[in-house]
Parts: C-alpha cells; sequence; structure tokens
C-alpha cells in the first residue's frame, strides 16, 4: 500500500484486479465465511436493512415504528410542496461548485508538482481547512462572514464599501456564502488528492516532451491531463455526491436553511421530517431518490471504468 | 526542473539554476499563486485564534487586527458554563469504540478475501467498497425508526455500531489492499508451523501492518470525531452528547460574544490538529486512499 495509496484510489471502484497470491488452505472449507461473517453482519444491518427499508417505508404513513400502506402518497405530498422543490433546487445550485472544486484542485496540485520551493510545507498547509471539522469550519465562518463580521470591515478598510454585502443575512446571498465555504474545504482535499495521483505519474514521458520542446500547457493538456482522468472522474463522482448528499454540517451550524428557506437542502429536510415532524415515511421517501440518484453516480463511474479498462486491455 | 539534467550538472551550476529557478517570472507566478492560497488556507484558522483572545469589547471596534493583550478569560468562562470535557470524552469514546469495532471486524474479513479462497470473495469486496460512496443520510431514519424500538436512542453501544458500519468498507478495502503485498513466504512459514489461520493473522499479520492500522485509526477516528448529523440524531440526551454536536449548543447560547464562541472553537479544533501534526503522512495517505470520507 505504501507509495501506491494514490493508484489505490483511482481504482477505487474498479472491480478488483486478480493479484496471484498464495491463499491459505484451510481444513474446513468453511473457515473463511466464519472470517467474513461479522463483516456481513455488520453491513447488512447498517447498510442492507435501511436500504431496504426505505423503500418499503416511503410507501407506508409510518407513526412511531409502523404504519398503514398509503402507496404514493408520500412521494406525492413532497413532489407537491414547494419546499421540497426549493430544496432540490438549491442542491442543483452547489453542483456549480463541482467544476470549480476540481478545477481549482487540479490547477494548484499542477504548480505543487512543479517541485516549486516548499511544495511539502505548502501542501501541509492547504489540507488544513480539511483536518478542521466542519461544524467548527462553520461556525468561524459564520461569524466571518457577518455584516459587520471582520470580512466587510477589511473590504471597507480596502475602500470596497460597495462590496460588503449581507452575506449570510440575505436569501440572494446566503446559498452561495455557504458554497464558498464548501468550496474553501473541498479544495483542500482536492489539491492533495490531485497531487497524489500527480506524483505516481510516469515521469519519463513529462522529461521527454520537456527536451522536445513541449511548453508547460502542452505538456498539461496533452500528457498530464490524460494520465489523471480516472481520478478526476471518480473526484467528480464523490464532490457529486457531497454536495447533493453530504452538506447537512455546513448548513445546520450556517443558517439550518434559513434565512426564510432560502438555504434548504434535501438533507435538512429528511432532517426535519425525521426529527421534528415525526414523519418517518415521508423521510424515506427523499431518502429513495437521493439513494437513487447516488447507485445512478456509482453505476456511471463503474461504466466509464469498464470503457477505460477494456481500452487499456486492448 | 529537469532532474536528470540537474544530475549531470556541476554543483556551482546546480546553485545558479537554483537561484535562476527562484527568480523566473513563471516560478515568481506560482510563488504568488501559493502563498495567496495559503493565506485563503489559514485565514479563518488565524481569525478563530486572534478572535479567541480578545475581549468581547476590543472585538467590538476591532474585527481583524492582533489582541492587545492575550486574554484568557474567554477559555476558562467557556470551560466553566459548558460540559467541553464531557463532550470530548463522549467523542473520545465513540470514536475509539467504532474505529476498534471496525477494525477487528474489517481485519478478519480482510485477511480471509485477501487470502483465502471462496465463493463470493470478489462480489463481498465490490459491494463493501461501493457502500463507501452511500451518504449515511439515506440510512438514518430506519435506523432512528428501530433504535427507537429497540431502546437504543442516545446509547453509546448503538451509536458506536452505526459508526462502525459506516467506517467499515474503507478500512476492509484499505486491508485487503495491504494484506495483498504482504510476502507469501511468512505466511507460508507460519503455516508449516501448524498455525491456525487465526493465528497467522493474530501473530504474523497484524505485527507487520502499523502502518496501514495507523492509517485507519487516524482516517476514521477523524470521521466520527467530525461528524455531525448521527450524533445529532442518535444522541440526543444531554450526558450522551458528542463534542460537534455540543458546539451547536455552544454557539446557539453565546450568540453575539464572538470571542467566547471563537475560544470553545479553538478548544474543539485542538486535538485533530494536534493528530494532523504528528500524524500527517498517514493523514494524507489514508484521506487520499479512500477519497470517499
Amino acid at each position: 500500500m505504501q507509495g501506491h495509496g494514490n493508484v489505490h484510489a483511482a481504482s477505487a471502484l474498479c472491480p478488483f484486479l486478480e493479484i496471484t497470491t498464495l491463499m491459505i488452505r484451510t481444513k474446513n472449507p468453511l473457515i473463511p465465511y466464519l472470517f467474513v461473517a461479522p463483516l456481513v453482519v455488520l453491513l447488512l444491518f447498517i447498510f442492507g436493512y435501511p436500504l431496504v427499508q426505505i423503500f418499503g417505508f416511503s410507501f407506508r404513513r409510518i407513526r412511531g415504528i409502523d404504519g398503514p400502506w398509503v402507496g404514493l402518497e408520500n412521494y406525492q405530498l413532497i413532489l407537491n410542496q414547494p419546499l421540497f422543490r426549493e430544496s432540490v433546487q438549491h442542491n442543483l445550485q452547489l453542483l456549480i461548485a463541482v467544476p470549480i472544486i476540481i478545477i481549482l484542485s487540479i490547477v494548484v496540485a499542477v504548480i505543487l508538482y512543479d517541485r516549486v520551493p516548499g511544495w511539502r510545507i505548502y501542501r501541509t498547509i492547504v489540507f488544513i481547512p480539511y483536518i478542521l471539522a466542519v461544524p467548527i469550519v462553520a461556525v468561524v465562518l459564520k461569524k466571518f462572514f457577518q455584516f459587520d463580521g471582520p470580512f466587510n470591515e477589511s473590504l471597507r478598510v480596502l475602500g470596497l464599501d460597495l462590496f460588503a454585502l449581507d452575506w449570510l443575512g440575505s436569501p440572494n446571498f446566503a446559498l452561495w456564502t455557504i458554497m464558498s465555504v464548501v468550496i474553501w474545504r473541498e479544495v483542500g482535499f482536492g489539491i492533495v488528492l490531485m497531487l497524489a495521483r500527480l506524483l505516481s505519474l510516469d515521469e519519463e514521458m513529462l522529461e521527454a516532451a520537456q527536451l522536445d520542446g513541449a511548453t508547460w500547457w502542452q505538456r498539461l493538456w496533452y500528457i498530464i491531463l490524460p494520465q489523471m482522468a480516472g481520478v478526476i472522474e471518480f473526484y467528480f463522482v464523490v464532490s457529486f455526491i457531497t454536495m447533493i448528499a453530504a452538506v447537512f454540517s455546513y448548513i445546520f451550524m450556517i443558517s439550518k436553511g434559513g434565512p426564510g428557506t432560502s438555504t434548504m437542502v434535501l438533507e435538512m429536510y429528511i432532517f426535519n421530517f425525521l426529527t421534528r415532524s415525526s414523519l418517518p415515511g415521508v423521510a424515506s421517501a427523499v431518502s429513495v431518490m437521493l439513494f437513487l440518484v447516488t447507485m445512478v453516480l456509482i453505476l456511471l463511474l463503474f461504466w466509464l471504468r469498464r470503457g477505460e479498462h477494456e481500452q487499456e486491455l486492448a | 526542473m529537469n532532474e536528470s539534467v540537474h544530475n549531470i550538472e556541476s554543483r556551482a551550476s546546480q546553485a545558479a539554476s537554483r537561484r535562476q529557478r527562484w527568480l523566473s517570472p513563471g516560478m515568481i507566478v506560482r510563488q504568488a499563486v501559493l502563498l495567496f492560497g495559503v493565506f485563503l488556507a489559514l485565514a479563518p484558522a488565524v481569525y478563530m485564534l486572534i478572535t479567541a483572545f480578545k475581549t468581547k469589547e476590543e472585538y467590538l471596534f476591532d474585527k481583524i487586527g492582533l489582541p492587545d493583550q492575550l486574554v484568557l478569560v474567554n477559555f476558562s468562562e467557556a470551560l466553566v458554563q459548558n460540559p467541553f470535557l464531557l463532550w470530548m470524552r463522549n467523542s473520545t469514546i465513540l470514536a475509539l469504540g467504532a474505529v476498534l469495532l471496525s477494525t477487528v471486524v474489517a481485519a478478519l474479513a480482510a485477511f480471509a478475501i485477501a487470502r483465502m479462497d471462496f465463493r463470493g470473495r470478489n462480489l463481498l469486496l465490490s459491494i463493501s467498497t461501493s457502500l463507501m460512496v452511500i451518504p449515511p443520510v439515506v440510512m438514518i431514519v430506519p435506523l432512528f425508526v428501530l433504535y427507537t424500538r429497540l431502546s437504543l436512542m442516545s446509547t453509546f453501544h448503538g451509536t458506536i455500531l452505526i459508526y462502525a458500519g459506516l467506517i467499515t468498507p474503507f478500512s476492509v478495502y484499505l486491508l485487503v489492499s495491504f494484506f495483498r503485498t504482504l510476502p507469501t513466504e511468512i505466511l507460508e512459514a507460519a503455516l508449516i508451523d501448524g498455525a491456525t489461520p487465526l493465528g497467522v493473522l493474530w501473530r504474523v499479520v497484524i505485527p507487520l501492518s502499523g502502518p496501514p492500522l495507523l492509517t485507519l485509526f487516524v482516517v476514521n477516528a477523524l470521521y466520527v470525531w467530525n461528524d455531525l448529523l448521527i450524533a445529532l440524531i442518535f444522541l440526543q440526551s444531554d450526558d450522551s452528547r458528542t463534542l460537534m454536536a455540543g458546539l451547536s449548543v455552544f454557539q446557539g447560547r453565546y450568540n453575539n460574544q464572538i470571542p467566547l464562541t471563537m475560544a470553545g472553537m479553538v478548544m474543539a479544533s485542538l486535538p485533530m490538529l494536534i493528530l494532523y501534526i504528528i500524524f500527517q503522512r498517514y493523514f494524507i495517505r489514508g484521506l487520499t486512499a479512500g477519497a470517499l470520507k
């Protein structure tokens, strides 16, 4: 694993390549199953049971722990609710962050890859946002972007009073401000991920290209980026899922969906239906939709991977 | 820039070219971009730190400057008025419990998947690996209903089970990759000496697995420690609250006392920052290997 972690990351979702290793022969053929039994039980309990049950729940009006079959009523309820449509829309708007995160990550990683003096220290520092917990980051930046907070204060010092807006208090800007916070933290991870992949590239090709007089852009475009296609696709899918279904901590700590409903997202919607309104059936219907979107993305990644695999083999 | 060319150059010209590299326009642009990146990456942390040492009055008229003098009263007030130590204790119990459980379950399974031949081996690994990308929010509703019925709400063992389940696909993935790289001679030798598979795992494989186990520890502990969603839903009682859930209560309590809030945030971020400084390479290696958390 050492030194190859990045290679494995790139192959994380592709079917595992068979590596010829010595297999331990056990006297009893059941022994391997005993070794994997705890894993199977744990995964069935935490993933298997809930993933089956959200479908069952989504067709029932659950009060407490069970309830009558109501068909598609839960789905009709949410699809007709403006708040649900608004939440979906906000999650979709957050997707704008995905290309921004990927491009920023690649640019900084490529700069670091040129072995700029001090690149290791830079790598350590840009990773710090990702190490800090989201709730901490969220609280600090919430205060940072207050109307009379340090961000606007700095703008005023620079004579940019015009841009000292109410970043989180105004429904027009709040979602975009939260999106910048997500980008700020996720790029820290993206840079380190892209750099890890870059450091495992074959340097001979780059050296040959340089001797042939290729410019920096040509090397980036024709040699580096094609080799990074796998990790970029992978990170694209991961960031996509993050924006659709893993921004709860930011929203909960910064705005709880407000002001008004201007930063309401699907996770917050599920959370409210589960804990405030106690309507697990409705919450499950939303979970089902999130799960299906996630599945489509995972299958897309598998499909992309398979295509590349066949190309490599051909 | 080009390593092989550098190798055949004399030391003197190397030094000269290094100076040239530093002063070339391309390098100046790159350094400028990186320094700006460092500024952006650190600005919030620096703001948090300097504000924590200001008095409330000082913050009112100075939002960005350094504190006049280092005031510690925010820290003591935050500590006295809030059960920070209890929250940290709870988070530690959950992180250690979940990491331990997940590591045991994953090590057993990964050993079988990597080193034993049985039907369904690849299928199990593919399914387990795919589960890494399922967002936890999808699973919480049925678990919430089930836990209410089984009276597992606000219990550490119930929540440890959830966290352990969520981090185990990554543990399995990482350990399988590692176990496959182990030299076969060692395992063979142990087996010839009459060791059982469990004995080989415990006495031969685990002692060789220091780096991956440490990687698992930091990555998984970071995940559990930093989580908010599961903690809010499954640990609702006051005495089982985790640090992150505690912070949401804490920030609501001191809406206008920003230096006090920042003191709390500084204390909350210290444990993981210290771990990061000590085990930096394991964080970087582990988080990029999983790339999913």
